[in-house]
Formats: C-alpha cells, sequence, structure tokens
C-alpha cells in the first residue's frame, strides 16, 4: 500500500456529481424545468409572458416568507406565526400611511412591529424554554387579533399622500420587465445564501439544529442566535407583508390566513430538514416554486381546483420520500 | 514546577458534600488516571478545574499562580480543554467545522469578515495527521467511526496551545479497535508535554496509557500512587472501599 496518511486525509470523497445527485434541491429543481417544460407543450396559455409573470410573482410571497423560515427550520425550530405576522405588519403599514405618514414611516413601523414580534417568539424560546410550536401557535392567534384591532377589521385601500409610491413599490418592474417583487426575492435569497454558507452565524445555526448541547459546550452563544432567528423570520414575513400590500393595493384582515403551512411546505420540498441542521436557501426558493408550478398547471390543464391540496400534499410527502430511500441506501 | 496545582479543594452543594479536601497535582507530559465509582465525585472534581464549578473551599494554580475560574471560556483561555463525555460533535458539519465550532477561523477586514474554509481545512487536516488519524476534514461527522470522531474531539483540544486535557470517558461505549486509537491518541498529546487527566471506569485502559492513577471514594482522595507500583487489584479495592487508604 503506497497510500500516505497524508493521502488519506486530503482525499474528497466526494465528487461535484455526486454531491448534486446526492442533494434533494437539485432534483426538485429538475421537477420545476421538467414540469415546465410539459406544461410549454401541453398547453398554449404556460409559456406566455403574462403567465410567467404572474408565476414568479406569486411565488415570490412564499419565497420570501420561506427565506426567513430557513433560518429557524435549520435551528430546529418551526415559527407557525408567519402567516399571521404578515398580515398585522401589512395592516401596520396601511394604517400608519392611510393616517397620513409617509411611507418610510410606514415601513420603519412595520420593521419594528416584525422584529419586536420575532424578539418575543424567541426570548421565550430560548430563554423560558417554551416549545417553538406553542409560542409560535399563539402568537399566530394574537397577531392576527391585533391585526383586526388595528384596522377594526375593515379593508385598506387608501394609502395617505404616498400611495402612489408604495403601489410603485409592489407592483412595477423596473427592471428588464421582472416584477419587483421578484428582485427583491432574488436579493434576499442571495444574503441569505451569504449568511448560511460564509458567517459565523450562520455556521453556528447549522450547530445549533445538529447539536444544541455540542454548541453550547464550545461556546457558541445559543440563547441569542435562537432569539435572532426568529426576528429573522418575523422579518422576512414583514417584509413579504410590505411588498404584498403594494402589490394588492389593498389589506384585509384574513391575508396570510394558512400562509405558514404553505411556507413550511415549501421549505420542506426545497430539502430543509424539519429535524434541523439542513436547509439551503436555494431550496425555499425552489420549493415555493414547485408548489406555485403545480397549482398553476392544475388550472391551465382544466383540472378542477379542489384537486390542488391533493397534489401538493403528494409532492410534500415525494420530496421526503427521495430523501428516506437515500438514508435507507447509506445505512444498509 | 507542576502545571497545575490543586489544594484542599473541596465542593459542597446544600448539605452534600461532593468533593471533601482534595489535593493533588500535575506535571507535563504525564497522563493521570481518575478512577473511582459512580458518585465519588470525579467528574465534581474535572468541572472545578474545567470552569463549569467554582470550589467552595481550596485553591488552584496553573504554572505557579493562582487561578479562579467563573465559567468554561475561561479555562480555554489558560490553557485547559475539555474532551466531553458524548464528545459534543455536531452530526451535520464536516469535521473541520467541529473542530473549529465556536472559534472559527475568519478572514476580510473590519466587519466584512467571511468564514476561512481553506485554513480551517487545513489546519484540521495537520491536526489529523499530527494524532496519526485517517479522518478527513470535508467528511461529515455523521460518516465516520468512533475513533475518528474522537479524533475530532481531540484535535479540538490541540487548536490552542492546551496545557493540561481533561477527558471525560473517552472509551466508554467504543469497540475494541476504536479504545487502542483513542489510547494511542492519548500518548500523542503526552508526548507533546501536555498534562492529560482520564477519567474512566475501565481499568485496562489506565493501566495501559497513564503514569499514575488517583482513586476517589465518597468525595475524598483515597490514593495517588505511580501506575507501576499498584495493581488493577489493589486498585479495585480502593474504589469499592475494600482497601480504606494508601499513602
Amino acid at each position: 500500500m503506497a497510500v500516505t496518511l497524508d493521502q488519506t486525509i486530503a482525499q474528497k470523497q466526494h465528487t461535484f456529481l455526486s454531491r448534486l445527485l446526492a442533494n434533494q434541491t437539485f432534483w426538485v429543481v429538475i421537477a420545476v424545468v421538467l414540469a415546465c417544460l410539459f406544461l410549454s407543450f401541453a398547453t398554449d396559455s404556460f409559456a406566455t409572458s403574462k403567465n410567467l409573470f404572474n408565476i414568479t410573482r406569486n411565488v415570490t410571497f412564499v419565497a420570501i416568507v420561506a427565506l426567513g423560515m430557513t433560518f429557524v427550520i435549520i435551528t430546529g425550530g418551526i415559527d407557525l406565526s408567519v402567516g399571521s405576522v404578515l398580515c398585522l405588519c401589512s395592516m401596520v403599514l396601511a394604517v400608519t400611511m392611510h393616517a397620513g405618514y409617509s411611507i418610510e414611516i410606514g415601513i420603519l413601523a412595520t420593521i419594528v412591529t416584525a422584529l419586536a414580534i420575532g424578539a418575543f417568539n424567541g426570548v421565550l424560546i430560548a430563554y423560558v424554554g417554551f416549545p417553538p410550536f406553542v409560542v409560535t401557535l399563539g402568537m399566530l392567534s394574537v397577531a392576527r387579533s391585533l391585526a383586526m384591532v388595528a384596522s377594526n377589521n375593515t379593508v385598506v385601500f387608501q394609502f395617505g399622500p404616498d400611495h402612489q409610491k408604495l403601489l410603485a413599490l409592489g407592483g412595477g418592474a423596473w427592471l428588464f420587465g421582472i416584477a419587483n417583487p421578484v428582485l427583491y426575492m432574488i436579493i434576499l435569497a442571495l444574503i441569505t445564501g451569504f449568511i448560511l454558507r460564509w458567517t459565523k452565524f450562520g455556521r453556528h445555526i447549522f450547530a445549533i439544529g445538529g447539536n444544541e448541547h455540542a454548541a453550547t459546550l464550545t461556546g457558541v452563544p445559543v440563547k441569542q442566535i435562537k432569539v435572532a432567528v426568529y426576528m429573522i423570520s418575523a422579518l422576512s414575513a414583514g417584509l413579504a407583508g410590505i411588498i404584498q400590500t403594494g402589490w394588492l393595493g389593498a389589506v384585509t384582515t384574513n391575508l396570510g390566513t394558512g400562509m405558514e403551512l404553505q411556507v413550511i411546505a415549501a421549505t420542506v420540498i426545497g430539502g430543509a430538514n424539519l429535524a434541523g441542521g439542513v436547509g439551503t436557501a436555494l431550496g425555499a426558493i425552489v420549493g415555493a416554486a414547485l408548489i406555485e408550478v403545480i397549482r398553476n398547471s392544475l388550472g391551465l390543464l382544466g383540472i378542477n381546483a379542489f384537486w390542488q391540496g391533493t397534489f401538493i400534499g403528494g409532492a410534500i410527502i415525494l420530496a421526503v420520500l427521495f430523501d428516506r430511500i437515500r438514508n435507507f441506501r447509506r445505512s444498509d | 514546577m507542576s502545571v497545575l496545582e490543586l489544594a484542599n479543594i473541596s465542593k459542597h452543594f446544600g448539605a452534600i458534600q461532593a468533593v471533601n479536601d482534595v489535593s493533588f497535582s500535575l506535571e507535563a507530559g504525564e497522563v493521570v488516571g481518575l478512577m473511582g465509582d459512580n458518585g465519588a465525585g470525579k467528574s465534581t472534581l474535572v468541572k472545578m478545574i474545567a470552569g463549569n464549578f467554582r470550589p467552595s473551599h481550596g485553591t488552584m494554580h496553573l504554572e505557579g499562580k493562582e487561578i479562579v475560574m467563573h465559567k468554561p471560556a475561561e479555562a480555554r483561555q489558560h490553557g485547559i480543554e475539555i474532551v466531553h463525555q458524548d464528545l459534543a460533535l455536531c452530526n451535520n458539519l464536516t469535521a473541520a467545522a467541529n473542530v473549529y465550532l465556536g472559534r472559527e477561523l475568519r478572514r476580510g477586514v473590519g466587519p466584512f469578515r467571511i468564514l476561512d474554509y481553506a485554513a480551517m481545512y487545513k489546519r484540521a487536516g495537520q491536526l489529523f495527521a499530527e494524532l496519526k488519524s485517517e479522518t478527513r476534514p470535508r467528511d461529515l461527522v455523521k460518516q465516520m467511526s468512533g475513533g475518528q470522531r474522537q479524533a475530532v474531539a481531540i484535535a479540538r483540544t490541540m487548536l490552542s496551545q492546551a496545557k493540561i486535557v481533561l477527558m471525560d470517558e473517552p472509551t466508554a461505549a467504543i469497540s475494541v479497535r476504536q479504545v487502542a486509537e483513542v489510547l494511542n491518541l492519548i500518548r500523542h498529546l503526552r508526548d507533546q508535554g501536555i498534562a492529560v487527566v482520564l477519567i474512566s471506569h475501565r481499568m485496562p485502559d489506565v493501566f495501559d496509557v497513564a503514569d499514575r492513577v488517583i482513586v476517589m471514594r465518597r468525595g475524598r482522595k483515597v490514593a495517588d500512587k505511580k501506575i507501576a507500583s499498584s495493581s488493577p487489584e489493589e486498585v479495585t479495592g480502593l474504589i469499592t472501599g475494600a482497601i480504606e487508604q494508601v499513602a
């Protein structure tokens, strides 16, 4: 045997290709691409610029929140409050601007609201030891109710002096005809990907999800980081709320109802593990994209909309099934 | 001069006297086996050295200077490292990431600093080579054998210039071949002049690798002998109380 210890240590066990093939996100990308190709041939209306514009824009709200959720899920937590927080944040923005304040003040108030809610969730989870499920389930109810209180359960569609600015922010398309929300999503995804891969904070998030006790013993500031991830999650819901308000041009108190489940589905389909320790920014985006393509295609193919839930639920189970099959093979 | 000198260390939790008037010293490049039955006070003693607990009474001197520690990070700064019983590894991270967990290397300027993957892979690889362990820095810890996992946990202690390494039951629950690997890792630490405290229930391991054995029973030190002048039978007697105490 001429192989020295140094050679063994220097050896890379995985090639680029083998890592790619073992990656759930990669397979979901393939699924999205195949679905799109199929739909382009099977229907006349899929590959039109109007439909693609709609799809990309619809993906963004779930995708942006899914980016924030990815942080939480990597630490092994869950945030069920995002749909309600999105609604409350939209409402804070709408009510503030409706009262005559400028768009800057409205956005500031929204972001402060989001961060405060995230900090509240995070402190109860990290310092008081509540299970994340319980705290954020409570917040799901509280935030929606506060949105009703703030607006007296009415629809707000007049945003004061900066009305047009807000609509341009969410509804415009200032770069190559790409809808603004899509641009925001891409920017936020790049930031998320950078944080997860290249910062100490990102590394520590993965460590907490992998083995929280070990992270504590090795001096990782576990509690502070946990508070931070719930603040990021709420912030992403707040940002999505701002953009969605600008796009819709009106806010109702049932905005974002049930969105938490779509968001969690998107992250899981994209390869995040609810047990913690695994997840990517790209995964959150393609997970959201797959859900939207499925929804869109059912409509175009003339399949009854009642079937939507079945197909999306099937996609969730199928995505995780592939992961299980790989693990079975590994343990053989 | 001894690396570490404990003088009349006691620790009580309420009315329970966990450690009672224990004194001993550690020399550089020495492996000391710390033995005793469950509840004898081994873990409490080690946790005081590692900065998890503060002694109720007594003093600790590190290379002649008195030290008082409030948290584990301070012990680390003094060059005291611990390998935890469960190794404290994250399965979802690479070997290098685990070695550097909590003290990641970064490059860049000011607040714009990113993880320095290349440097961490390189240094982790060097440490594994020093430990003569076939462990690849880029592999996930999830896929590693018990011996490799031990190497990752031990490599952590070699990042800074450790003077003392405390090992809590490193050979519990691993295979015979892996036990041999771990004992070799301990010898490597010793050869670099590091003092090693090996907490173990396994008599053969202690007699294989240690220079000296300290036996505790009910919070007291009941023996502190050279391995050469003791025997497994004597140590067993000391642990169980069949032999009261030896000088």
